[in-house]
């Protein structure tokens, strides 16, 4: 069985994000840039499939910048055996853009499972994974928390509004992944060195045929509201007072 | 124009996120229809035919919608876009697992998790936990929106919309329920609750979170949350989550207990009225956001707190 994990790079998520004074973007010159941590744990799923013997061969893709690369060679140290490149020119396509994307990618590689990270630190979109599944007409599981596959079918724990559900679906269908999936490796210094000779191909966003067209346009960008600096109390007996009386909310 | 709303509600009742989302659609300026898609669902959609404003509601029922699987509504939903211009979703973890898949069908952008909305075509939502706010106009013919509830004030009572029954879609085919595990509470709804309290990874065990922070959300008869590390290391449920991946709340009092405040953690929270924090690390960043600051070890402080409260 063979399964797509879709990797996105993005800014660390130890980084705090800064807004351009021009107000026309995020800045993300001299950044920390890092794998999504959602799509970290999706790469581990497949890897973990794999060691059970339930997957065969793992493609890592990314469409994205040709940094880009960079990300792909830590899901092959972790595990994946080949990735592919979409190099797209503009850094951010929009989640409706690469799910096309993927679709063409789909297409070509017949995936039965696709495996992805519920949604990107940078956009906060939570949208690539469903759109995906709709454009496939495959079933979804999203925001998983436990997987099992076996024959032809994957029985998916989800996190839900109170509480966990459990739905089976058909293969092929398209996973997203939540944080209690499981918890990434981190790849070794030999798998590093492994990694670097594992196939990776680029292909141009273009070549693909798919429709990346921005739907929306970004009229600014800018800092949410800031909160005033608070005070220290000095007992819980103050704190009480204080709500009562300033505050007004007990 | 007109505006479809997809309800959030437990057939019983309608949850206050979609009287928010109600408020978010107005900003588009049109005839707003509500959906009720569940089984069983009639006492949800006659709560829904009293919001104000609401010109009608329809109302679908069917195991599978009442189960959320996404590809029922996808069924549901898309066969009716073409009677309007947009359709709202409360940014619950339903609404986000459902919306993209109408968005895709359709073939528009989803604009998600929107606090703001400026015109029928204009939008603004967080991005990079919530440091950034990006306005973005849409050029879709229809727009596939999730609504952030906390951003909206609920949508008034004393509307008498009929209410119109929909066939529901064949069930689908390929994804199939097997069973699930709601937690049970008398607490309020973490989502909506006017007060607030939650633990951190300092609690060091299930054991102690459940003896510390429980019993002083029931004497403020407040919801309980967590920290994304709390959850991770297993001292509260999943559905506990504050934060960018988690819930986003509001409440008038946020207590944070335990919780040192990283990014994503804060991501969920900040917009709180007012926010307490103890903690006994004095450059813990929940500091840099909270109005009331209380550096402690919760040990002691959380009984004084008891105390104080009476």
């Amino acid at each position: 069985m063979k399964v797509l994990v879709p990797v996105k790079r993005v800014i660390d998520y130890n980084v705090k994000a800064r807004v351009k004074p021009d107000q026309s973007g995020v800045d993300l010159a001299n950044v920390k840039m890092s794998m999504n941590p959602f799509d970290e744990i999706s790469v581990e799923e497949a890897v973990r499939l794999k060691e059970k013997g339930v997957v065969s061969e793992i493609v890592a893709i990314s469409v994205g910048p040709s940094q880009a690369q960079e990300t792909l060679r830590t899901a092959l140290a972790m595990g994946a055996d080949r990735a592919i490149l979409v190099n797209a020119e503009a850094q951010d396509l929009e989640p409706l853009a690469v799910a096309k994307v993927l679709k063409a990618i789909v297409a070509e590689e017949n995936p039965e499972v696709v495996i992805v990270g519920k949604q990107a630190i940078d956009g906060d979109n939570n949208a690539v994974g469903q759109m995906l599944a709709a454009l496939l007409d495959w079933p979804q599981a999203t925001f998983a928390s436990a997987v099992e596959i076996a024959g032809g079918k994957a029985k998916v724990t989800r996190e839900v509004d109170g509480g966990l559900q459990t739905l089976e679906v058909d293969l092929p269908a398209v996973i997203t992944v939540d944080l209690r999936l499981n918890e990434p490796r981190y790849a070794s210094l030999p798998n590093i060195m492994k990694a670097k000779k594992k196939p990776l191909d680029v292909k141009e966003l273009a070549s693909l045929g798919a429709d990346t067209a921005p739907r929306l346009k970004v009229l600014k960008v800018t800092e949410p509201p800031k909160r005033a600096g608070g005070v220290k109390v000095e007992t819980a007996a103050d704190l009480v007072m204080k709500l009562k009386n300033e505050a007004g909310v007990l | 124009m007109a505006v479809l709303v997809i309800a959030d509600h437990d057939n019983a009742s309608l949850k206050d996120s979609t009287h928010k989302t109600v408020t978010a659609a107005q900003g588009l300026s049109g005839d707003i229809d509500l959906l009720v898609a569940g089984q069983n669902a009639k006492a949800a959609a006659e709560a829904a035919a009293k919001i104000a404003g609401v010109r009608k509601v329809l109302l679908a029922e069917s195991a599978e919608l009442g189960q959320g699987l996404a590809e029922a509504f996808q069924d549901l939903v898309v066969p009716l876009m073409g009677g309007y211009d947009a359709v709202l979703t409360p940014a619950t973890s339903q609404g986000k697992n459902l919306s993209p898949r109408i968005a895709a069908k359709l073939d528009v952008a989803q604009i998600s998790d929107v606090i703001e909305v400026i015109d029928a075509s204009t939008f603004v939502h967080p991005i990079y936990a919530g440091n950034a706010l990006e306005t973005v106009q849409s050029s879709d013919g229809k727009k596939v929106i999730t609504v952030r509830p906390t951003a909206f004030k609920a949508a008034a009572e004393g509307g008498s919309a009929a209410v119109e029954t929909l066939a529901a879609p064949a069930a689908p085919a390929k994804t199939r329920f097997v069973d699930q595990q709601l937690v049970k509470s008398a607490r309020p709804e973490l989502a909506g609750a006017k007060i607030v309290v939650s633990g951190g990874r300092a609690l060091g065990s299930a054991e102690e979170f459940q003896k510390v922070i429980e019993p002083l959300a029931d004497k403020l008869g407040a919801a309980v949350g967590a920290s994304r590390a709390a959850v991770d290391a297993g001292y509260a449920p999943n559905d506990y989550q504050v934060g960018q991946t988690g819930k986003v709340v509001a409440p008038e009092l946020y207590v944070a207990v335990g919780i040192s405040g990283a990014i994503q953690h804060l991501a969920g929270m900040k917009d709180s009225k007012v926010i307490v924090a103890i903690n006994k690390d004095p450059d813990a960043p929940i500091f840099q956001v909270a109005d009331y600051g209380l550096v402690a070890d919760y040990k002691t402080a959380v009984p004084e707190l008891m105390a104080a409260l009476g």
